[in-house]
């Protein structure tokens, strides 16, 4: 991301919402103005810290000390004072778990990361008789590594004598969210100790039905109620900022970031969906106000809540290795030099030469579940070329887009009309052609590229007036691209077939005695 | 015109020989094929030799392509990644303009459209990614012609059909024309492709400050015009025909592209 997005025209005067976007690589501050524009960015990275294979974590004082900077940052490069900001909106990393002392305000261990595995051992034992599906009617969650909430049992158990602070209520438990308003509101000095629907939703301790703390799971789950936070709407003044660039601005939103890309994309009725391209892909579609129980593995989650408004929630099916994939074949295979080039290579044929590849690196997800499952690919010829690996690779994105799709319309009856993108693979035009064709319907890129940003400066605009309701925000949303399907149906029905057929190939490749 | 260099049209000849095949060619066989001296061929050989364009097998003294050729080969840039670098620039200008955003590259004695951003209306626009524009009447063309040499002779030996009444097809004033756009850093079209249509271009220049590419935005005349300038018949257009506003734009984002592929000098 360069600096210099402020644009060529002017931006106006204000007035403006600042967007705090803790990241898992990086932190930033992004400005907005009333028409969604981005006014001024800025972005700093922290260290990702490996102590063991698997294991990954964060400094959360140095993430504090990131988002004092780029927030002082982005004020200065847009070349306004506080009073031009309304309100101070935040998104953040999912999941990513952190305890502290609520006195002296330190963290007791660096944050434990959500791809960190280290829960592994630990989510089998909670599921032991029941399965990963124990508490997935409540929280809408399997058991997994990912989740906050063992990752929080991991450190009660494993740092000397936090179980014991805890207990007494001198510690805290947060994701990024409760960590940086708690921070920006004061810290030790009365600070907020809050989170939102939509981070809550991933501790596994939440209810989804009541949006409150599960106490039985809480209890299983060994975690102290005590400790954790108050769960608010996603946008609500939960308090102003105590010191620093933004002193006494209203802190006014919090989503997780895949969320605030819904948000973002204006994904405000039943059935629009939103999918995020990067190294590996977050689809989420709106399922209004019913929380829809996923039977093909899908995760139930809040998509946003708005002040005292019902909660909307939101299917979400992720997808392991897609931008991977390209870095895969430039990196392991170096058949390309750099990602835009499997573009040029897979444009210089018609087809994939009958070619299929699924790459379940790790095994399958959602909506087959096979964790033994591992790449193939399949349907090889003496005609086959690289250049058909490439469609290959594209393709793959495109097809496993659509099982997500098809599994989603399965559990909530609602079809997809529109897919909204986002993310560096939206670059791609033969992908993004292709994913038009194979899920048969229009799929669109917006104009801002940052959706999880404006996600969080939107819910906090509304949550102080600044946007009236979301159809003021509907009406800043801007086409850049659609790209509508092309493909006979004959085609898409024999290819999706093949794709199934070359899914099939790639399961239960482990045995046993491997896994 | 100035006659060609025959040294330069002999090295050529030679690179196309030794590109012709797996072979390796050894001196006399290539002296013969191109029908030159000996002495001749060999001082060509020993150039290119220095360049790195062609190396010789040391055991058999033959001749074969050099890896320096390859490098040159693969520099080029490649308009998906050129794409990728020029998305969050040119969503922005759409933004800033309020109109359409168009990127091309020379391709086959016209101009390729790499990456289209629609105008930020409501309007039900179509995705011009794929599609072929004039060389020498669009703006997007013309600063290809005036910055990238083998545009410009394409455009020269080239038709240059005449698409509406302000459309430019002779030579001179085409020149001239083109002269002008070095001159400003930038073209318009003023309704020379399309009936009410304008538009304002600017130049993507990569590493070595060869003009890789260009950006364009379009829009009605009415907008994008000098007011009085562009529509009726009476008065000729100004300097170019198009608010200076925009050229502005299109070339603060045509520059950072360039930086953004590696061209420090904007
Ligand atoms: N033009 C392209 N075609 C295909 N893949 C691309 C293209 N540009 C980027 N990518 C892929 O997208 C990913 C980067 O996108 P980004 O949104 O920045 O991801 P993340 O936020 O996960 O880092 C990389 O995995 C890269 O391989």
């Amino acid at each position: 991301m360069s600096d210099n997005t402020t644009g060529t025209s002017s931006h106006g005067t204000g007035p403006f919402i600042a967007a705090i976007d803790q990241g898992t690589t990086s932190s930033r501050c992004i400005v907005f103005d009333r028409d969604g524009r981005i006014v001024a960015v800025d972005q700093k990275e922290h260290e990702q810290i490996f102590p063991k294979p698997g294991w990954v974590e964060h400094n959360a004082a140095e993430i504090w000390v990131n988002v004092q900077e780029v927030v002082a940052g982005a004020i200065s490069k847009a070349g306004i004072t506080k009073d031009d900001v309304k309100a101070i909106g935040i998104t953040n990393q999912r999941e990513t778990t952190l305890l502290w002392d609520k006195n002296t305000g330190e963290p007791v261990h660096n944050a434990i990361v959500w791809q960190d595995t280290r829960t592994d051992a630990l989510t089998r034992e909670l599921g032991r008789n029941v399965g990963a599906d124990r508490w997935r009617r409540e929280t809408g969650l399997p058991l997994s590594t990912y989740f906050a909430g063992p990752k929080a049992r991991w450190l009660l158990d494993n740092v000397e004598g936090l179980r014991e602070r805890a207990e007494r209520g001198d510690i805290l438990f947060g994701t990024m969210d409760s960590w940086v308003i708690w921070n920006l509101t004061g810290g030790t000095n009365g600070g907020a100790h809050v989170t939102d629907v939509t981070n809550a939703s991933r501790t596994m301790l939440m209810n989804l039905h009541n949006m409150e703390w599960d106490q039985r799971i809480c209890e299983s789950m060994g975690v102290p109620s005590v400790m954790l936070p108050e769960i608010k709407s996603s946008a609500e003044v939960y308090g102003t900022a105590k010191g620093g660039a933004l002193d006494g601005v209203p802190v006014a939103s919090a989503l997780g970031d895949q969320q605030a890309a819904l948000f973002g994309q204006c994904c405000f009725s039943e059935g629009d969906a939103k999918s995020t391209y990067g190294t590996g892909t977050f689809m989420l579609m709106n399922t209004a106000t019913k929380p829809v129980n996923s039977y093909a593995g899908l995760l139930t989650t809040v998509g946003y809540r708005i002040g005292d408004q019902p909660a909307v929630y939101a299917l979400e099916g992720s997808i392991a290795v897609t931008g991977a994939l390209v870095q895969w074949m430039r990196d392991q295979m170096g058949l390309i030099k750099t990602a835009p080039e499997i573009e040029t290579l897979a444009s210089s044929v018609d087809d994939n030469g009958g070619a299929y590849f699924v790459p379940a690196f790790s095994g399958l997800f959602a909506p087959h579940w096979n964790p033994d499952a591992r790449g193939v690919i399949t349907g090889l010829t003496g005609y086959v070329t690289k250049a058909h690996i490439a469609r290959a690779v594209l393709e793959a994105t495109a097809w496993q887009t659509r099982e997500i799709s098809d599994a989603m319309t399965k559990d909530s009856g609602v079809e997809l009309t529109t897919l909204k993108v986002d993310g560096g693979m939206t670059a791609n035009n033969l992908l993004m052609q292709t994913l038009a064709d194979v899920l048969d319907a229009p799929v669109v890129r917006p104009l801002v590229a940052e959706t999880t940003a404006l996600g969080a400066a939107y819910a906090a605009g509304l949550a102080v007036g600044f946007w009236p309701d979301t159809e003021a925000l509907r009406a800043n949303w801007r086409r850049a691209a659609e790209w509508t399907p092309q493909m006979d149906k004959g085609v898409r029905d024999r290819e999706y077939k093949n794709w199934l057929k070359a899914v099939d190939r790639s399961k239960g490749w482990l045995d046993e005695s491997d896994v | 015109m100035a006659k060609n260099i025959q040294s330069l049209e002999r090295a050529a000849a030679v690179l196309r020989l030794l590109a012709g095949g797996e072979r390796r060619l050894g001196l006399s066989d290539i002296a013969s094929s191109l029908g030159l001296a000996k002495a001749t061929a060999h001082g060509i050989l020993r150039t290119l030799q220095a360049e790195g364009f062609v190396e010789q097998e040391a055991a058999s003294g033959r001749y074969q392509l050099g890896a320096e050729l390859l490098r040159l080969g693969n520099s080029y840039l490649d308009v998906h990644e050129l794409r990728s670098r020029a998305l969050v620039w040119t969503d922005d200008l759409a933004r800033s303009s309020g109109e359409s955003v168009h990127l091309g590259v020379l391709h086959q004695g016209g101009v390729l459209i790499v990456h289209h951003v629609f105008r930020p209306d409501d309007s039900r626009q179509v995705l011009e990614v794929g599609a072929m524009q004039p060389l020498h009447c669009t703006a997007l063309g013309k600063v290809l012609c005036a910055f990238d040499p083998v545009a410009h002779n394409e455009a020269i030996e080239g038709r240059r059909p005449s698409l509406t009444a302000r459309t430019v097809t002779l030579p001179v004033p085409f020149e001239a024309e083109l002269a002008a756009v070095r001159e400003r850093g930038w073209a318009s079209d003023v309704e020379e492709t399309w009936d009410g249509v304008s538009a304002v271009a600017a130049p993507i220049r990569d590493r070595h400050g060869m003009a890789v590419g260009a950006i364009a935005v379009t829009g009605a005349s009415e907008r994008l015009g000098v007011p009085g300038a562009a529509a009726g018949a009476a008065g000729r257009p100004e300097a170019a025909g198009v608010r200076p506003d925009l050229a502005a734009a299109v070339r603060d984002c045509a520059r950072g592209v360039s930086r953004d592929i590696g061209n420090g000098r904007f």
